[in-house]
């Protein structure tokens, strides 16, 4: 086994693109390492992004915000203008592990893992996130719910990786929110969840809206007709049911050992309506 | 040296709250625990796990393996004899499977090698070929006449006629007319439940370093509750004599009775003794899960009367437990303990134990009553709702006291469960108020604790201090205790006296740290020994004065002259005695052994506050309190401490704890992320109430108290949660699926 430390998003492609064996990114390696321990996997090459140029830092853009791929969920966390313009993206990733993992997971590497249940993903595709991604050819940019295709799987190429995310500008009357469902209250993997984020017109109904969904399907899951359900309301009840209806008809989780199909499909929209009401009030605030 | 009970006695140390002797050592990272042990040239030993959860083995290869550069020795169950006794030949079974793996995780084969990496690559070039066979891992499904065979013709002489094939123990208690009792009951309930399998979850893993030389002696250092118990059984699988192997116990990170038996140390012996080297073996979580013994799960039914006004006139149960592929007897102190709370002129009890394809069941705290009296306690409160009555008047009106029959036969001595309950009816939380999707909880507990053999050692060292010398390592703050009692019995200050826990050639047989028995028989026996270095300070005064050694007293921690008559002396200190001992006769000990009888049973009652989420079933812990009888509370902050941690153990598997396998038999959820132990965040403070009914089987009234207190909170959890939705819950865990689904099913 190697490990690599590149100075530049080149030379990691160019190691990735070169490498015969299994190549891994460490960026937080907080699932990485524990991979490798339990004997899951056995890579060949390990390659250090933590060194690139502005991975580990948030740079204004746009009057958005710019996520390097190494940045700890502990560094967000702290971030007062992203907790400011994106509460509900914060929120989900300071979800993932305990205090001390937070300490170098990164979103990044939790949407990379391709995981359905992964906590700050819903979040990000809800706020509409694009990803960056650096390649053989140079960069590229995908929207957020493009960008895994099935359980652990993304669109990555030979080659390339994913240097930061792109969390977009928005109008002052807006916010968003994330809930999970886990049986405990922490050190754990969601059983349903769900990301909201609304963007309120001057006489206060909801103008445009997001919603997505994870862990009740193979992954997260956009849902227009949620978002669709609550456009043009102030969230009353038959807005609400509606949000509910969509969020439940867009589920198809699987029965194990963290919860049945049936649980899920019940939590998600109970998650969804609850989020949005959150994310209501914060926008609200904000108005 | 009359030996009195002294429940008036005056105390000086014992009750007080001195610092822990293991506190600086265990926060600073100090203390060596199981894997922290290394010799030089220790190899690294791994063992290969059954993938199936039953299988015939039809070839193991280890050529190749053994092939390997670095591998140093390969063993199997073939490098072993076969044990004639019954009981040692499951262990060792257990630790390397003979002809089938019984259960997901089973182990196979073991290797040694110069490095882990070439440990694990060792590993995967070992052949095993398997021939699958059916298999069962439900308790109900394997007492059925046609289920899978989990092992041939195991039933004890107790089991009845026509039983299933995996049914090997039958037990039954009680007295009285059951049918004339269940005829004066106003109101009958009779109510089905299931219990999943819990793991203990100590968060030290097994671990061991065994070192066996060529001249056939052997030293092993491992994490256990009982290293002459390990000695015993590792000396019987490799055909040692005992004195033979020395065991030394680490430091211990928990064990709750999942550390009261071997699975690794046989096989590192063995490993050793084929390599001519020490081997270590560290469990890995996973394999933890897997392989080491949760407890029972269970499926019962329970069937109680009562009257109108809240009088139990009889009760019945039967329960069917499981305790995975061997034969397990933990179903008997199920039946025993189920209506201990209770004084009843009717009761019967019935239980079964069944194989199955999963690992072989160890003692978790108070093993196999959680379970019972959880059915038990759940019925009383279903009838008390139905009658509409307060359910700690009912538990007061029916409470089992002293000359009591218990439904298991003994008649009761001085116990403490009618002061526990009028505790728990006096305080303020009984009597707060409850908001909206919110319930109270109650239920009682009860554990037998035991005694045992015993062994201790003292010395009075020429400095003036004492140091205690003990057979049982310390999982619940023993050290403490037992200095604490020395210091009390010498009249010195406590640190003056340090505890130390030996290996298995320095004192007489010593049984395992359980059955809430370490504070109880080693305090006695520390009391005595600590009486007998007295009588020998005694006899040196009484020889430096001249005088008869009957004419001198121990008092304050000094020798006096008994009175006027014996002599005018200035009294002579522990210190100034021992300061010239070389020259009275030489060192002062005293030591003591014993099978110590006489452990007093403990009640206590728990009062949980709970608040359910009706849209997603989760279930917050609002508030708990913890009421018991500790006879003599000799270190409070250690009782209140087990207290507390045998709740937080019980409401994890009230909620969410279990043992989840699939279709094929296989273990779903191995490890901490899926069987999910409460975090710290899931609890409130836990509230205790200490209360001190003396057991007149200790010089200072102690009883056990480590065991008792996580029967309750199953049944006290269940009840809050039956209260709060409105619905009865009949299964465990109440993980927020089945809540749910309870909720909604009643629309």
């Amino acid at each position: 086994m190697q490990y690599m430390k590149p100075q530049t998003a080149a030379e990691v492609s160019d190691i990735l693109a070169r490498s015969e064996g299994a190549a891994r990114i460490l960026g937080g390696g907080t699932d990485l390492l524990v991979q490798m321990r339990s004997g899951m996997i056995e890579p060949e090459t390990i390659v250090d992004i933590k060194h690139l140029d502005g991975i580990r830092d948030i740079t204004s853009e746009d009057g958005g915000l710019r996520i390097g791929a190494a940045v700890s969920g502990q560094r967000l966390g702290e971030h007062e203008g992203a907790k400011a313009l994106w509460p509900g993206v914060v929120e989900a990733c300071e979800l993932i592990g305990s205090t001390q993992i937070q300490g170098r997971c990164t979103m990044v590497g939790n949407l990379c893992n391709g995981g359905p249940a992964a906590d700050s993903v819903p979040a990000m595709i809800a706020a509409a996130a694009v990803v960056r991604i650096e390649g053989p050819d140079g960069p590229r940019d995908c929207p957020a719910e493009d960008f895994v295709t099935g359980p652990g799987k993304t669109v990555l190429g030979k080659g390339e990786f994913v240097s930061s995310v792109f969390l977009p500008a928005r109008p002052k009357a807006a916010s968003d929110a994330y809930l999970r469902f886990i049986p405990r209250t922490e050190m754990d993997i969601a059983v349903a969840s769900a990301g909201v984020n609304i963007e309120l017109a001057d006489d206060g109904t909801i103008k445009s809206a997001r919603v997505a969904i994870g862990a009740v399907g193979p992954r997260v899951i956009l849902v227009p007709d949620a978002a669709d359900a609550i456009i043009g309301s102030k969230l009353e009840d038959p807005a609400i049911a509606a949000l509910v209806r969509a969020c439940e008809a867009a589920s198809s989780p699987i029965d194990d050992k963290r919860g049945t199909a049936e649980f899920r499909t019940t939590v998600v929209g109970v998650l969804a309506k609850r989020a949005a009401r959150i994310a209501m009030t914060r926008a609200g605030e904000n108005q | 040296m009359n030996f009195q009970s002294s429940s008036k006695q005056d105390f000086k140390v014992v009750g007080t709250r001195v610092a822990r002797p293991d506190g600086v050592d265990k926060v600073t990272g100090r203390a060596l625990y199981g894997a922290d042990f290394n010799v030089p040239g220790c190899q690294v030993g791994l063992i290969l796990r059954s993938p199936h959860a039953h299988a015939r083995i039809d070839n193991i290869d280890t050529s190749e393996a053994l092939a390997l550069p670095g591998v140093k020795a390969v063993v199997t169950s073939a490098d072993w004899g076969v044990p004639e006794d019954e009981g040692l030949r499951d262990v060792q079974d257990n630790c390397l499977a003979r002809g089938k793996v019984l259960y997901d995780g089973h182990a196979v084969a073991a290797v040694a090698a110069k490095d882990m990496v070439t440990a694990r690559a060792a590993l995967k070039l070992i052949r095993v070929d398997y021939t699958p066979l059916p298999h069962v891992t439900d308790v109900d499904e394997a007492m059925k006449p046609d289920a899978p065979v989990v092992q041939e013709a195991r039933a004890d002489e107790s089991v009845p006629e026509g039983s299933g094939p995996n049914v090997t123990h039958y037990c039954e208690f009680g007295h009285g007319d059951l049918d004339a009792g269940f005829a004066k009951a106003d109101t009958v309930i009779e109510r089905s439940f299931t219990t999943a399998a819990t793991h203990q979850g100590y968060i030290e893993p097994h671990a061991c370093v065994a070192s066996y030389g060529n001249d056939g002696k052997a030293d092993l250092w491992c994490t256990t509750q009982g290293q002459y118990l390990v000695r015993d059984l590792c000396a019987g699988i490799m055909g040692m004599e005992g004195s033979q192997l020395r065991v030394t116990p680490s430091e211990i990170g928990g064990g709750f009775g999942g550390k009261t038996t071997v699975f690794i140390e046989p096989v590192a012996l063995a490993l050793s003794r084929k390599a001519g080297r020490p081997v270590k073996i560290v469990m890995s979580r996973v394999d933890v899960f897997r392989a080491t013994g949760p407890t029972v799960s269970s499926s019962m039914d329970v069937r109680i009367g009562m009257t109108k006004d809240g009088r139990i006139t009889a009760g019945e149960a039967k329960l069917r437990y499981q305790g995975g592929a061997f034969p397990c007897g933990t179903v008997d102190m199920g039946a025993q303990a189920a209506f201990a709370a209770y004084d009843m002129e009717a009761v019967r009890t019935r239980g079964w134990n069944a194989l199955t394809n999963r690992p072989k069941e160890a003692a978790y705290r108070a093993p196999g009553a959680p379970m019972a009296i959880y059915a038990v306690e759940s019925v009383v409160d279903e009838l008390c709702q139905q009658l509409e009555l307060d359910p700690l008047d009912v538990r007061l009106k029916n409470a089992a006291d002293a000359g009591t029959k218990a439904s298991y036969g003994v008649t009761f001595d001085q116990i403490g469960l009618r002061a526990t309950l009028e505790a728990a009816k006096e305080h303020a939380h009984y009597h707060a108020p409850l908001g909206e999707n919110q319930g109270r909880g109650l239920s009682c507990g009860f554990w037998f604790n035991f005694g045992g053999n015993t062994s201790v050692s003292l010395a009075i060292n020429a400095d003036g201090t004492a140091s205690v010398t003990e057979g049982n390592p310390d999982i619940g703050g023993s050290r403490a205790s037992i200095s604490m009692m020395a210091a009390e019995e010498l009249g010195i200050p406590y640190d003056k006296v340090r505890t130390f826990i030996t290996d298995t050639g320095s004192l007489g047989q010593n049984d395992v740290t359980d059955g809430s028995r370490v504070t109880f028989a080693v305090g006695l026996a520390t009391i005595k020994a600590a009486r007998a270095a007295i009588q020998v300070m005694c006899a040196r005064a009484a020889k430096i004065w001249g005088i008869d050694e009957d004419a001198v007293i121990w008092e304050d921690g000094a020798a006096k002259p008994s009175g006027p008559n014996a002599g005018d002396f200035e009294p002579m200190t522990l210190a100034e005695i021992a300061a010239i001992s070389s020259e009275t006769g030489g060192p002062i000990a005293g030591h003591h052994e014993v099978n110590a009888e006489g452990a007093g049973v403990s009640f206590g009652v728990h009062l949980a506050d709970v608040e359910v989420d009706p849209e997603t079933g989760a279930t917050t812990v609002l508030r708990y309190t913890v009421f018991q009888d500790a006879g003599k509370a000799v270190h409070p902050d250690y009782v209140e401490g087990q207290m507390q941690g045998g709740a937080a153990q019980g409401i994890g598997w009230a909620l969410n704890e279990e043992y989840i396998y699939d279709e094929d038999g296989r273990l779903q959820n191995a490890g901490f992320l899926d069987y999910r132990i409460p975090v710290a965040s899931d609890l409130p403070a836990i509230d205790t109430v200490i209360l001190e009914i003396p057991n007149p089987g200790h010089p200072y009234g102690v009883r056990g108290v480590g065991e008792t207190p996580i029967v309750p909170p199953l049944a006290a959890l269940s009840n809050a949660v039956s209260r709060a939705v409105g619905v009865r819950l009949h299964e465990l865990p109440m993980s927020p699926p089945k809540i749910l689904k309870a909720i909604m099913a009643q629309g």
